[in-house]
């Protein structure tokens, strides 16, 4: 750590890492006049014209409307979406544009997507939650009748296991943020745990998996632990407080927090409890995870520890040298995040990232550190560890244990270089 | 780095007991409607691994060929083969470079072709086959992966007999789950 000085202003920065990286605590405290300083003259100095009363302050504005719609000039922070598949009707995914969000929490309309077989047009009069295998009583329950159940709401993170998949391609792909990490989200989600369900139901004996059937055309199945279902999993009817949308199962989906997205089946209409996995199609040709050795991983739940750096990010450009704001968000399948690091010389040198955040279990949490660039190269990285003591990995650590053609499941530490003209690029570091 | 978890298995216990009903349920309004097995067997395509959930009716190589013509070449290939965007059904191996993992060199169960192929094959028109005709047509997968000969019939007996080649190839992850502190 070292005390230098701003040639301009005179304002102290404090050095907290190699190439530029700065103390966010130390810019915080800044006094007024430091912080006015730290702006630069070469701002006000630039245009001289009037401020002008814009027109829009001059006649009323549109009328409330029933329901919200982003900005006509924000039109371009949408999904990446990709064209429709031919030989799959209706499947295929949808990405997070996460290098354009702020915060925690993804909006409704931005929440990645990954089908089977489309979307199903599900009215929920009709809808049935059935409940059955080993348990005393065989159930049903209609949705109006899940509404009346007391519930829970918990902000956690869903990750496709596929997630990051690109990066396991021997050459890094010139790619975006988005289309390399987007089948990530964050949301609050509200239901009814399942344990309330299963206890109605009563657990017969022999019980230690549970399967779910969603109600789509692929009738997407999988399997999970009775112990995970009893100890935190629930069925979600609201995402982020309204009714979840049709891309994420209404009217309702299992959730199950921290786990690979693919066990959270959507359109939820059967619960079966029995004495061992069914080992569906996707929990046996897909969603595991090749060794080298031709042998493959099954049943890899809890997501890995990751972190990502939202901004700057692929295939962005800096059009300035001066202060900017690394930002990105971390997340762990098995525990809170207690620390990113985050490093501007390719991981030779680290410092703390500031975390914003609920500091929740399971839940995405961003965090910020202010960056000096001074024209010259740089690579980013960002490195998360939990609070069970999980550390993210290398690329090389993790393309180490799996065979190269493994594409799920990956988390390892993404570096992004910046040119000296200030180009963005995803690269293997 | 691949043990299973104790402690998961002792708390596994521990939920149980007190999740073992005897009266109706305290902590819930109990609204849900009681049902019979009978009502769900239309409902429930789970075919486990030891052939539990398999219907009646039986199918052989030869009978599943006209069909897979008809249904399921124009994607799959004439020799399960694949096509762009669809995967191949037939042979392959896990340790060529690069692998390839299809029904014949990497699926543990047979029992999971028939779930599948049932609940969501063809894309377009899933569920429409008949159980006899996806005996019929899983038949035909597991012979052209020379894996039973062009008359064995299948059933709900034969097929969970069907010993796959990758039946050992997995390592089960399920009980390795962290525990948070
Ligand atoms: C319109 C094209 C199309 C047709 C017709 C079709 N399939 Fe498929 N099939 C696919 C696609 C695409 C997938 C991959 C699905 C996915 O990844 O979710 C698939 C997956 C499969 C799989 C799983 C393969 C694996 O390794 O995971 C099996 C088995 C299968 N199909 C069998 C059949 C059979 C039998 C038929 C005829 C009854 C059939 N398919 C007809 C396109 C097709």
């Amino acid at each position: 750590m070292s005390e230098i000085n701003n040639q301009n202003n005179k304002t102290p920065w404090e050095r907290v890492a190699g190439n530029g990286l700065l103390s966010r605590r130390h810019l915080l405290g800044l006094s007024l006049a430091g912080a006015t300083g730290l702006i630069g003259s070469r701002v006000l100095a630039a245009d001289a014209s009037r401020v002008e009363i814009p027109q829009w302050s001059k006649r009323p504005g549109r009328d409330p409307s029933a329901y919200g719609s982003p900005s006509g000039f924000a039109q371009d922070v949408r999904r990446l979406a990709g064209n429709p598949n031919a030989t799959l009707p209706g499947s295929g995914v949808s990405r997070t544009p996460l290098h354009l969000l702020q915060g925690n929490i993804t909006p409704n309309s931005l929440h990645f997507e990954r089908h089977h077989a489309g979307v199903p047009d599900i009215d929920p009069a009709q809808h049935q939650l059935l409940i059955h295998g080993l348990v005393r009583q065989p159930l049903r329950f209609r949705y109006e009748d899940l509404l009346a159940y007391p519930m829970q709401s918990r902000i956690h993170f869903l990750e496709c296991s596929g997630n990051s998949g690109a990066n396991t391609s021997p050459q890094a792909g010139d790619s975006s943020a988005a289309a390399i990490h987007g089948l990530l989200s964050c949301a609050e989600w509200t239901g009814v745990k399942l344990s309330t369900l299963l206890e109605e139901a009563g657990i017969a004996e022999g019980a230690s998996w549970v399967t779910s059937t969603g109600a789509d055309g692929a009738s997407m199945g999988r399997s999970i632990p009775l112990n995970k279902a009893l100890r935190d999993v629930f069925i979600a009817l609201y995402q982020n407080g309204e009714p979840i949308r049709p891309e994420q199962g209404y009217p309702m989906r299992l959730f199950v927090p921290g786990w690979e997205g693919n066990v959270s089946v959507k359109w939820l209409t059967q619960i079966k409890l029995s004495d061992a996995p069914a080992n569906f199609r996707d929990e046996t040709s897909r969603y595991t995870d090749l060794l080298p050795d031709g042998r493959a991983l099954q049943f890899t739940f809890p997501m890995g520890v990751k972190s990502l750096i939202t901004s700057p990010s692929g295939q962005m450009q800096l059009r300035r040298q001066g202060l900017h704001e690394i930002t990105g968000v971390a997340w762990s399948g098995s525990a809170a995040i207690r620390r990113v690091e985050v490093s501007a010389d390719g991981g030779r040198s680290w410092a703390d990232a500031h975390l914003e955040g609920t500091g929740q279990d399971l839940a995405l949490t961003r965090f910020r550190l202010p960056w000096l660039w001074e024209g010259g190269p740089a690579v980013l990285q960002s490195r998360a560890i939990d609070a069970a003591g999980n550390v993210q990995p290398t690329r090389q650590q993790f393309q180490e244990i799996y065979s190269p053609a493994n594409r799920f499941h990956y988390n390892a530490i993404q570096s992004w270089s910046v040119s000296e003209a200030g180009e963005v690029k995803n690269v293997y570091a | 780095m691949f043990t299973p978890d104790l402690r998961v298995a002792v708390c596994l216990l521990s939920l149980l007991s007190w999740a073992i009903p005897g009266q109706a349920a305290q902590s819930t309004p109990n609204l849900g409607q009681a049902v019979s097995e009978e009502q769900l067997q239309g409902l429930d395509l789970i075919v486990m691994p030891n052939g539990n959930g398999l219907p009646e009716g039986s199918g052989s190589a030869v009978q599943g060929q006209v069909l897979y013509e008809q249904q399921c070449e124009s994607c799959h290939g004439a020799q399960g083969e694949g096509s762009p965007g669809v995967p191949a059904l037939v042979g392959g191996s896990t340790t060529d470079t690069p692998p390839l993992m299809t029904v014949g060199s990497y699926w543990p169960y047979a029992t999971t072709v028939y779930d599948y192929i049932r609940r969501a094959m063809p894309p377009t028109a899933p569920k429409s086959l008949s159980d006899d005709e996806v005996y019929q047509v899983v038949a035909y997968v597991l012979q052209l992966n020379g894996l039973i000969t062009e008359t064995f019939e299948l059933n709900r007996n034969t097929l969970p007999a069907v010993v796959m080649p990758n039946r050992n190839g997995f390592i089960d992850r399920s009980q390795v789950q962290q525990v948070r502190p």
